[in-house]
């Protein structure tokens, strides 16, 4: 039989997945983060480098904006070091017995790296 | 019991991208581990601040460091520079909208808006691979 991919919201939000679902789905929303953040920043610079338009600035002013940047660091950090978990995963795949454990370690790399660009660059915007 | 037989991969567009996926994403951490290496030996350690080194990581094009202390762009925007920036732009465009591709076909079954939207995000891969190319061409 094969398996039933009719599975609503609710249902699928029920799933008690854990860490590697957690991860699964932080990668596809940080995936989806950083393509809609890079599309549209390419097209805003060549907005304004080609044309000087308003809007090409408009955009980027608020991809300069350090909340957004820190939203978007975030992904970029999360993404990477997830994937490089996958990947690792895939290369060997007798370690994905150890699957959750292996999430455990991708947060004690994350949380460091993240938690330290969050102290610098907030340190420096209250600053000024 | 014995083990099931796993069928050959075969050379499709699936099997494909999933290599891809793997190795652009590894391509991708080393580049970024290259820019902000390089960065730093260039300098910037003392002359910009941790946000400009890291949107030069992620994306090396001169225009990322315009706002800093660097006395003279020159080390920033020679061809080694163009070479990696176009090679992220390839890496990162096709892993990203393969990506958002695979992300759509798992909400949607087959039929005429899979091949639709299949269309669409080629349309919008090679714009903005393009758009990208000649950004950093002209900067």
């Amino acid at each position: 039989m094969a398996l039933s991919r009719k599975v609503g919201l609710i249902a699928g939000a029920k799933y008690k997945g854990g860490g590697p679902m957690l991860s699964w789905v932080l990668h596809r929303i940080s995936g989806l983060g950083i393509i809609i953040f890079v599309t549209l920043h390419v097209i805003a610079s060549f907005l304004t480098q080609q044309l000087g338009s308003d809007l090409g600035i408009f955009v980027n002013t608020i991809y300069e904006s350090i909340y957004f940047q820190l939203f978007i660091v975030f992904c970029a950090i999360f993404h990477g070091v997830n994937g490089f978990r996958i990947i690792l995963l895939d290369i060997w795949p007798r370690l994905i017995r150890y699957q959750k454990e292996s999430t455990w370690i991708e947060w004690f790399v994350i949380v460091p790296l993240y938690g330290l660009i969050v102290f610098i660059m907030i340190q420096r915007f209250l600053q000024g | 019991m014995r083990s099931r037989v796993m069928p050959k991969p075969s050379w499709n567009l699936e099997y494909l991208m999933w290599v891809f996926t793997r190795l652009s994403g590894l391509s991708i951490i080393l580049f970024v581990v290259i820019g902000i290496s390089a960065g730093l030996l260039m300098g910037a350690r003392t002359q910009m601040d941790l946000g400009t080194l890291m949107r030069w990581g992620f994306f090396p094009n001169p225009n990322h460091v315009l706002d800093s202390d660097i006395p003279d762009l020159f080390l920033w925007t020679n061809g080694f520079w163009q070479v990696m920036q176009i090679l992220v732009v390839f890496f990162a465009a096709t892993h990203g909208f393969n990506g958002l591709r695979v992300v759509l076909e798992d909400y949607s079954s087959p039929g005429f808006w899979q091949v639709f939207t299949r269309f669409l995000i080629f349309l919008l891969w090679i714009f903005s691979t393009l758009v990208g190319i000649y950004v950093i061409i002209s900067s």
